[in-house]
C-alpha cells in the first residue's frame, strides 16, 4: 500500500462524524507578570481535521497554547480526551500524545538535526523516522549539520519532524509559516496538509491562505477572550467578519485574475506560488 | 629565569585546576537551571572535610583512595538533596533561590567550624605525593600535577558525557531552552538534579585537593575558591565547558604573574581582566547578544 492510500484510508475511517473533541479548554485564566492575559478563554478542537486559532498580535494565541502545554501556571480547566491537563507537569502532557511546535521553532541550534531528532524520540514507541523524512528528505540530508545553520524553512521542518517521532494524538503548532519565503511557506504548509490527515492539529496561523486551504473550525480571539468559533471557511468568506475581527480583508480570492487587497497579498502568492 | 617561569605556569595551572574543579559545575547548574549557586563553596569544604576526616583515621595512599571517594560522595550528596530539597521548591522564586543557596553558603562552614574548629586541620600527604618534581630545572610540588591531571581528566570525561550519552544530550538542549525539552516529554528535573550531583562531586573533589594543594583545610576555604570560580564563570560564559576550562587557565596564569611582579596584585588583576572582558564584551553571560 503507497503511502498516499494509507492517508486515504485514514481519511476514510475518519470520515467527518461527530466524535468527542480531543482538546477542550473552558474557562481558560492566565495571568502573567500581574496582568491578565486571558480571561476565561472556551473553546473545543475536533478530534479529526485542523482547528484555527485566530487573531491579532497580541491577544492571546500563543498564551493559550503554552497554557495547554503547562507552560504557565493556569485557572480553569484543560481536558485532553477525558484528562485533565492542569495540574500535570509539562514533560507528562507532552508523553500523552501533544506534540508542540512553537512560533520561534525552538530548535537545539548547538545540536545537529539528528540529535534534535534523537532527543525527540519517544520513550515507549518506536521512533517513526520514515515518516519524518519521507515528508521532509531534507532532514536526513542534514543529518549531522547543526540546527542552527539551517534555513528557516528547513527549522521549522526540523521541529515539526521532531513532533512526528513519536504517536502523536494532537499538535500545537504556532505560526508554521510566518517569516519562511514562498517556497518553504509552500512546503511547509503542504507538509501540514497531509499531517493533517493522520493527526489533529490546533493551528495558529496568520497567513489567511494557508487557514483557508487546512482548517475546518476557527476560533477567533480578542483580548484574551474567544469573540467567535465557527467553520473556518465561512468566516473567511464573511470580508466584514474577518476585517472586524482579524484587522485584515481576506475575501476569497475566485480567480487568478482577481486583484487581492494588499493585506491578503503574501497570500495571493502562496496560492499562486506554492501549489 | 626558565625554572621561574615554569614554577609560575605550573603553580598558575594548578591553581587554575582548582578553579575548573569548581566553575565547571557552576556554570553547568546555571547554564542549566539559571540557578546561581552560592552554596556551592560549601560542597567544596564539605567535600575537603569528608576527605580529611577519612584520611585522618585510615593511613597511607589506601587512605587516600578512601578520602577520595568521601570527597566525591560528599560533595555529590549534598548537592543533590540541596537541589531537592532547597532548589526545588522555589524554581518560582528565583530570587529567594538565591537567598537560600546563600543561606546554606553560610550555614555550612559555621557548621564545619562548629564541628571540627575554626583552626586549620593538617593534611599529611603520603611520601609519593609529597615530594617534587624537577622539570627544566624548577622544582614543583608533585601534588600540582595531580590538580592538573584531575581538571582534565574532569573535562575530558564531561565532555564525553555530554557528546556521546542520552543525558548529555538532554543536558545540551536544555541548556539552549528547557521549556522545549519539557515539552518534548522529558523531565528536565531528573536533569537538574543529575547536574547538581554532578557539580556536588566535582566541587567535593576540589576540597580534598584543595586540601593537598595547601597542606591544610580550614571551614571557610571553599568559600574563598568560590569568588574565583564566580569570575571564572563569568568569564568563561555560563553553560560552556570549554570557555571554563579556558577562563580557569587565564585566571590561575593571570593570578601567579601578577603576583610574581607584586604581591597582592594576583588577586587585583583577576578583579581588573574581569571588569574588562565585562566592558568589552557586548554579550550576556550565557553569550547570547546582549
Amino acid at each position: 500500500m503507497t503511502y498516499q492510500s494509507s492517508v486515504d484510508q485514514v481519511v476514510a475511517d475518519r470520515a467527518p462524524t461527530a466524535t468527542e473533541p480531543i482538546l477542550r479548554v473552558s474557562g481558560l485564566t492566565v495571568t502573567l507578570g500581574g496582568s491578565a492575559i486571558l480571561h476565561g478563554v472556551t473553546f473545543d478542537v475536533a478530534a479529526t481535521g485542523v482547528t484555527a486559532l485566530l487573531g491579532r498580535n497580541g491577544v492571546g494565541k500563543t498564551t493559550t497554547v503554552k497554557s495547554v502545554l503547562g507552560l504557565h501556571p493556569i485557572g480553569g480547566v484543560v481536558s485532553f480526551a477525558g484528562t485533565d491537563l492542569s495540574t500535570l507537569p509539562t514533560h507528562r502532557i507532552a508523553r500523552l500524545g501533544i506534540g508542540y511546535v512553537p512560533e520561534d521553532r525552538a530548535v537545539f541550534a548547538g545540536l545537529t538535526v539528528e540529535e534534535n531528532l534523537r532527543l525527540a524520540e519517544p520513550a515507549r514507541a518506536a521512533p517513526r523516522y520514515d515518516f519524518v523524512y519521507e515528508l521532509f528528505p531534507v532532514l536526513r540530508e542534514r543529518a549531522r549539520q547543526p540546527a542552527g545553520t539551517l534555513s528557516g524553512g528547513e527549522q521549522q521542518m526540523l521541529a515539526l519532524g521532531r513532533v512526528l517521532l513519536g504517536p502523536a494524538r494532537l499538535l500545537l503548532i504556532d505560526e508554521p509559516t510566518k517569516g519562511l519565503s514562498p517556497k518553504y511557506a509552500g512546503q511547509v504548509a503542504l507538509a501540514l496538509g497531509r499531517i493533517a490527515q493522520q493527526v489533529p492539529i490546533l493551528l495558529v496561523e496568520q497567513n489567511l491562505a494557508v487557514v483557508r486551504r487546512m482548517a475546518r473550525d476557527a476560533v477567533v480571539l480578542d483580548m484574551g477572550r474567544v469573540v467567535h468559533t465557527g467553520d473556518a471557511r465561512d468566516l473567511l468568506a464573511d470580508p466584514s467578519l474577518t476585517n472586524r475581527l482579524l484587522g485584515v480583508s481576506a475575501a476569497p480570492v475566485h480567480s487568478t485574475t482577481a486583484k487581492p487587497a494588499p493585506a491578503a497579498a503574501p497570500a495571493a502568492d502562496l496560492e499562486a506560488g506554492a501549489w | 629565569m626558565v625554572s621561574t617561569l615554569i614554577l609560575l605556569s605550573a603553580t598558575g595551572l594548578g591553581l587554575a585546576a582548582l578553579y575548573f574543579l569548581v566553575a565547571s559545575g557552576l556554570s553547568l547548574i546555571f547554564g542549566l537551571m539559571d540557578v546561581l549557586n552560592f552554596a556551592h563553596g560549601a560542597f567544596v569544604a564539605v567535600g575537603g572535610y569528608a576527605a580529611w576526616t577519612v584520611a585522618d583515621h585510615v593511613a597511607g595512599g589506601f587512605g587516600l583512595g578512601l578520602a577520595l571517594i568521601a570527597a566525591v560522595a560528599g560533595g555529590a550528596a549534598l548537592a543533590a538533596l540541596t537541589e531537592l530539597f532547597i532548589i526545588r521548591p522555589l524554581y518560582a522564586r528565583p530570587l529567594d533561590q538565591v537567598l537560600a543557596t546563600v543561606g546554606l553558603g553560610l550555614a555550612i562552614p559555621a557548621l564545619l567550624q562548629a564541628v571540627w574548629g575554626a583552626d586549620p586541620r593538617t593534611w599529611t600527604l603520603p611520601g609519593w605525593l609529597a615530594g617534587t618534581v624537577n622539570l627544566l630545572g624548577a622544582h614543583i610540588p608533585t601534588v600540582r600535577f595531580v590538580l592538573i591531571a584531575a581538571a582534565l581528566a574532569l573535562l575530558g570525561g564531561l565532555r564525553l558525557l555530554l557528546a556521546r550519552t542520552r543525558a548529555g544530550l538532554v543536558v545540551r538542549a536544555g541548556v539552549e531552552n528547557r521549556e522545549m525539552v519539557a515539552a518534548l516529554g522529558i523531565d528536565v528535573h531528573r536533569a537538574f538534579t543529575g547536574v547538581f550531583a554532578l557539580g556536588g562531586a566535582a566541587a567535593g573533589l576540589a576540597g580534598l585537593l584543595d586540601g593537598l594543594y595547601q597542606g591544610s583545610i580550614s571551614p571557610g576555604d571553599g568559600t574563598s575558591l568560590l569568588i574565583f570560580a564566580f569570575v571564572v564563570v563569568v568569564l568563561g560564559r555560563m553553560g560552556s565547558l570549554t570557555g571554563t576550562a579556558v577562563a580557569s587557565a587565564a585566571v590561575g596564569l593571570v593570578q601567579q604573574f601578577a603576583n610574581y611582579l607584586s604581591p597582592n596584585l594576583g588577586d587585583e588583576s583577576v578583579v581588573i581582566l574581569l571588569a574588562a572582558v565585562l566592558l568589552l564584551r557586548r554579550r550576556d553571560l550565557k553569550g547570547r547578544p546582549a
